[in-house]
């Protein structure tokens, strides 16, 4: 059993709860554990950065502080608390400036940073530990004729990590064809869903979903598959207000990466969260068929 | 030494930890402005404004709805043939302008990200109920009833927590915060 120290993230407690309680189950079936990090704090996302830059490192700083203690990697399912942790990890590594900056401030919470954890995204654990031969073997119900459109959306990808190709990045369509789903190719793959403009700018971010559920359809996708709470409230949850601005009439479901690694797994509709959606992936149940059936659905 | 620092300069001291190449560096070619998904809803096309930071137009710049509209999506960052972390430089500008207290009428963004912080320090963690209370008053009247169904349909769904969460090292966990910026004595 593969262990990590897992950070949630504030929104796998609410309007991510689907991709909390999918991821949950896909890595038992993979044998991951993700163990919760005791007592975390909220990332800031975006938030923190335009009040005070240091306030915003030294808060994600006390999240990895706790998961160094256990020794494990540093693992995030929401691509915004990813980056925040990818790079407050790495300054701390680079700047002993800023690190002892941040430390000053911990050490009224009695934690200490070093920087030394290694910070994961949620599906390069999969892809990279688990691997995908070894996800293929588990597959019970491959996806035959899902098309799948891959959303990569920005934080995962940008700024630039260490390695990853940032403008033609190829790992999840590798993750959809093992599952046995089809992922198309689109340009918008990696394009802004607007973010926390949904808030702050509703008229930009809604211009901005629109155009990525326009791509999808355009090139006959029957989901789009995020890695990201955010994205996938974008792109879903406010799907329906896109429609009454500009007259569209999408209805295209949106899932978790997680939540379609289920399926494949065998694992119930039900057990990942799937119909609890805004917009109906009752379309998805047609790919359900050889998971277990243990509830009524 | 200089009298007055240029708000080239000022801006670049806003970077704190961004290891991108000074804006000075800008070879106003554009790539950012073409890059940007939210360009057409700004008042200057982010080349614009790194111009105009270089030309020292501050009052220009504060009024400018642009470094508001940055989802910061990093996508004119990793383009950028100078290296310039162009999104960064777009945080540092709403720092600056929170700082100055100085920034566009009718403009959510300052208050959504005060009020982000605050919440953050009086609790921990995020908690969306309390923070549409402080953008809903600068909504339309057609905007607010759609958050409204919006919000319905995803408590309806079991996704909208009716209860804030509060983390169990409160009290030390603002006392971290204090040591970084002035919150108030602990209650």
């Amino acid at each position: 059993m593969k262990q990590y120290a897992y950070y949630p993230g504030c929104s796998l407690e609410s309007l991510g709860k689907s991709y909390h309680i999918s991821a949950m189950e896909v890595s038992g079936a993979l044998g991951v554990e993700l163990k919760e990090i005791e007592d975390w704090n909220c990332c800031g996302a975006t938030a923190y950065f335009p009040v005070d830059e240091l306030l915003a490192y030294t808060l994600t700083a006390r999240n990895l502080a706790k998961a160094e203690k256990t020794g494990l990697d540093f693992v995030a399912p929401c691509s915004a608390c990813y980056k925040n942790a990818y790079f407050t990890n790495s300054y701390l590594q680079k700047d002993a400036d800023l690190a002892e900056h941040i430390n000053y401030a911990l050490e009224a919470d009695n934690l200490h940073v070093y920087g030394t954890s290694k910070v994961r995204h949620l599906i390069e654990v999969f892809i990279n530990d688990v691997g995908l031969e070894e996800i293929k073997n588990k597959v019970s119900n491959p996806l035959k004729g899902l098309r799948v459109a891959p959303y990569y959306g920005c934080q995962i990808l940008r700024p630039r990590k260490d390695h990853e190709d940032v403008e033609n990045p190829q790992y999840f369509e590798g993750l959809l064809s093992t599952i046995g789903a089809e992922p198309i190719e689109y340009a918008s793959k990696t394009r802004c869903c607007g973010g926390s403009l949904i808030v702050t700018n509703r008229k930009a971010a809604l211009d901005m979903v629109r155009i990525l559920l326009q791509d999808a359809v355009n090139h006959n996708a029957d989901v789009i598959a995020t890695t990201c709470p955010m994205c996938n409230v974008n792109l879903e949850v406010y799907q329906v207000q896109v429609n009454r601005e500009f007259g569209t009439h999408y209805s295209i479901p949106v899932m978790y990466f997680t939540q379609l690694m289920g399926l494949a797994l065998g694992i119930v509709p039900g057990h990942l969260g799937i119909g609890k959606e805004q917009v109906s992936g009752a379309s998805m149940l047609a790919f359900a068929q050889n998971t277990k059936q243990e509830r009524n659905l | 030494m200089v009298d007055e620092l240029s708000f080239s300069y000022e801006v670049g001291n806003l970077m704190y930890a961004s290891h991108g190449e000074p804006i000075t560096n800008c070879l106003q070619c554009g790539t950012c402005s073409g890059t940007c998904p939210a360009v057409e809803f700004m008042d200057h096309t982010p080349r614009q404004i790194i111009g105009m930071i270089r030309a020292d137009l501050k009052e220009e710049v504060l009024a400018s709805n642009t470094y508001w509209t940055c989802a910061s999506c990093f996508h004119c960052t990793v383009r950028c043939p100078a290296e310039i972390d162009v999104a960064d430089m777009m945080y540092a500008l709403k720092r600056y302008s929170m700082w100055k207290g100085q920034f566009q009428d009718g403009l959510i963004g300052p208050d959504f990200s005060e009020a982000f912080v605050k919440m953050i320090v009086n609790s921990g963690r995020s908690f969306e109920p309390l923070l549409a209370a402080t953008y809903l008053p600068k909504f339309s009247a057609r905007d607010i009833i759609q958050e409204g169904l919006i919000a319905t349909g995803l408590v309806l769904k079991g996704k909208m927590p009716l209860l804030p969460k509060k983390i169990k090292g409160l009290k030390k966990f603002q006392q971290m915060v204090r040591r970084i910026i002035p919150i108030g004595e602990p209650s």
